[in-house]
């Protein structure tokens, strides 16, 4: 199989897992990416890391020159190659372990936000998938270019106030659903896929266990709280990560080797979504009269997602076979 | 050592260049096709296919792509290489600043091909000179045998540890790539000596000592101090190339220097060219010469670093010098190579009429005439003609 079994361990277990980022980094109160590259990085237990990291706002504030905040080997090179980058990174690692002038066993990670995963690095994350590199490919998805100051993104919700799409007078903020990007990386036919948030960390570290351990890539798609994109207060962001998956707008879910699972099934639907947009000034337009459709559309589209994805869930449950797992692996 | 007997093959310069790269065999080539280097990229894949090489070959999504894996792979700390063209350069060259920034000698081909649009597949210079300024060392070739021996001289150069930078090797499109040549290759093992291991260097797969690359700058500002290293590193390039140079000529008895003279002793005229073009030109100083013309060529060579020293010596009782240039610098006073030379003479003090030729967009042929007829105009102004500021284009239609 490409992927191996893992068990999810209790808090005091992954409490003692070595550190790979240091405290002292730059990123702003309240910003999940820190808590859940500490949560992935957990995941990777002692092994030594690579990490390859798009321009943005983890790269900006872990390696202000001349400190980084990184134990491990760390590389910035551009906005959309980091997973290019780690793609070269895993040629070398394979043929200096052929040559013997590298013994130990690496995982290799490329981080980036949603621009740097939806939009302009969607090519050489789908390159390095295809190509079947032996990664982990983690996107912070924080709804909008945080770091260059709010600009909207592929992943930025409808209706949202971003600096690219201001609310006026004749525009309510974005005018366009969410890219879903974990779908796109499920079609790539990879041993494992996953979307996490930062709240249940239980399941993120063990989602970045599994894809660690897995042969071949591994994609994790993780909501990231921005208190400054998001105008939400700082001490609100693990609790609207939370709302947001407690509303099914962001499901806790895992396709491992085609198979579907849904890690977090609140059966009855927990809230809405106009619950978390009510905290979040991105959206505080959407609560007039004349916007208020938004904001129905977007709970009827995650409410469809939702469902599709529980049918997703029950159609493949008969495909988890060693088999099928197999198929999809390339020829050595 | 001497050079034994070794038999001459018919072969493309893809061919040649791929002949080099499975002797090199590097740990890593990563690269996309963008005819007309594909060649290279195909023939490497048949050598990994066949199992003649222990490279890892990425076969990237795009061109920008493979310059990245390629950064990946040398800052991991593996010997790399990729190939590419046109387009596909151009599509690099955001990442080719980041690859020379970071000092990773990354060795790539380029084989020279007109930039869009419009869309033209053909031979010109446009690709390499949009990255004159991207910090890579460039090396330009005349055909195949040349192409062959600057990939196998590319590691030393690049590799040094007073270098240090990535180093790019350009031959004409279809005139070299994809036309049959002579070719004395080396043996692989005399490849291999000659390359010899890549000196050790800070590397990412280093668990011991792990280090931070690609850092941001944009606080503390050592940016500018970062920029002058580079400039350094080209300077002391110079030496090293032609050190290089030298200890090739003592493996295989073939002579090269950062530019080539051919009758420049005595020369009065004098042209500068770059790649496939030298040939013909060679040709037409020879004619010359038989006429009493007291012609020369000078072929470049060393593109990044630019020799000046080296131009304003071998120009320096040259009464004009007519600079041929393969690609231009739109609103600029002339071709990207013109430039150079006339700066070179004006760093020196010297004062040769200078006149610029811009030929062969686009894959225009140039034919042995045209070469004639550019030497013919120096002659005239030799001889005291006017010296035209503007660029004279070289059989272009309507001039």
């Amino acid at each position: 199989m490409a992927t191996q079994e893992i068990k999810k361990q209790s808090p005091k277990v992954y409490i003692d897992r070595p550190e790979h980022l240091s405290g002292g980094h730059r990123l702003c109160a309240g910003c999940g990416a820190p808590v859940i590259l500490r949560q992935v990085l957990m995941g990777a237990g002692d092994s030594p890391v690579v990490v390859s990291n798009a321009t943005g706002c983890v790269e900006v504030s872990t390696t202000i020159y001349p400190y980084t905040a990184w134990k491990d080997s760390y590389i910035h090179s551009a906005f959309e190659n980091a997973a290019a980058t780690i793609s070269g990174i895993e040629a070398a690692l394979i043929s200096l372990k052929k040559q013997g002038k590298v013994t130990e066993d690496f995982k290799l990670l490329s981080v980036a936000g949603d621009g740097g995963s939806y939009d302009i690095g969607l090519q050489a994350i789908s390159g390095a998938l295809e190509r079947y590199h032996d990664i982990v490919i983690l996107c912070y998805d924080n709804g909008a270019y945080m770091n260059t100051g709010f600009q909207r993104s592929a992943a930025t919700p409808k209706g949202a106030w971003t600096t690219t799409s201001p609310v006026g007078k004749v525009r309510p903020g974005k005018n366009q659903q969410r890219k879903n990007l974990t779908d796109i990386a499920i079609a790539h036919n990879i041993p494992y896929v996953a979307q996490a948030s930062p709240h249940n960390f239980r399941d993120l570290i063990y989602k970045a266990e599994k894809a660690f351990a897995a042969k071949g890539p591994a994609f994790l798609n993780v909501l990231s709280p921005c208190p400054r994109g998001w105008r939400s207060k700082e001490s609100d962001s693990i609790q609207l990560a939370e709302a947001m998956v407690k509303s099914n707008y962001w499901p806790l879910f895992e396709v491992e080797n085609g198979v579907y699972k849904i890690n977090y099934d609140p059966k009855k639907r927990k809230g809405a979504v106009a619950d978390w947009m009510k905290q979040q000034g991105r959206f505080r337009h959407l609560f007039t009269p004349e916007n208020e459709w938004i904001v129905e559309e977007t709970q009827e589209m995650t409410d469809y997602q939702w469902e599709r994805l529980k049918a997703m869930e029950e159609a493949t449950a008969r495909f988890g076979t060693q088999e099928a797992a197999e198929a999809q692996e390339p020829a050595e | 050592m001497a050079q034994t007997e070794v038999k001459t093959l018919a072969i493309t310069g893809n061919g040649a260049v791929s002949l080099a790269m499975k002797q090199v065999d590097p740990d890593v080539v990563a690269a996309y096709p963008i005819t007309p280097q594909t060649d290279v990229v195909q023939n490497f894949s048949q050598y990994v296919a066949n199992g003649d090489v222990k490279a890892e070959f990425v076969t990237a999504e795009s061109e920008h792509s493979a310059m990245s894996a390629c950064i990946g792979s040398a800052a991991a700390g593996a010997r790399t290489m990729t190939a590419t063209s046109s387009a596909g350069y151009a599509l690099m060259v955001e990442v080719c600043f980041v690859a020379a920034s970071m000092r990773l000698p990354i060795i790539m081909t380029t084989v020279n091909r007109a930039l869009s649009g419009p869309i033209n597949i053909h031979c010109d210079h446009s690709d390499s000179m949009l990255g004159r300024d991207s910090g890579w060392l460039q090396i330009y070739n005349e055909d195949a045998q040349e192409a062959y021996d600057a990939t196998v001289m590319s590691f030393p150069i690049a590799e040094h540890k007073d270098v240090r930078l990535p180093l790019m090797n350009m031959y004409d499109g279809f005139i070299i790539s994809g036309a049959i040549g002579p070719l004395k290759p080396l043996s692989a093992e005399q490849v291999q000596e000659f390359i010899g291991q890549a000196p050790d260097y800070p590397r990412l797969l280093d668990a011991k000592n792990p280090v931070t690359m690609g850092p941001f700058d944009g606080l503390h500002g050592w940016y500018f101090e970062q920029k002058i290293a580079q400039n350094i590193a080209m300077d002391n390039a110079l030496d090293v190339i032609q050190d290089t140079y030298d200890r090739f000529y003592e493996l295989t008895g073939r002579r090269y220097e950062h530019l080539m003279q051919y009758r420049m002793d005595d020369a009065e005229i004098a042209v500068v060219v770059a790649n496939s073009a030298a040939g013909n030109a060679r040709g037409i100083v020879d004619k010359l010469r038989n006429e009493g013309i007291k012609a020369g060529l000078i072929k470049l060579r060393t593109f990044r670093p630019f020799p000046v020293k080296q131009y304003a010596e071998a120009l320096a009782d040259v009464k004009v010098v007519g600079v041929m240039d393969r690609a231009d610098s739109f609103g600029a006073p002339g071709g990207p190579l013109y430039m150079e030379v006339l700066t070179s003479l004006y760093q020196e003090g010297q004062c040769a009429k200078a006149v610029n030729f811009i030929y062969g967009l686009g894959g225009r042929d140039v034919f042995p005439q045209n070469i004639e007829d550019v030497y013919r105009r120096l002659d005239a102004i030799a001889k005291g003609e006017d010296a035209p500021r503007e660029r004279i284009y070289v059989n272009a239609k309507g001039m």
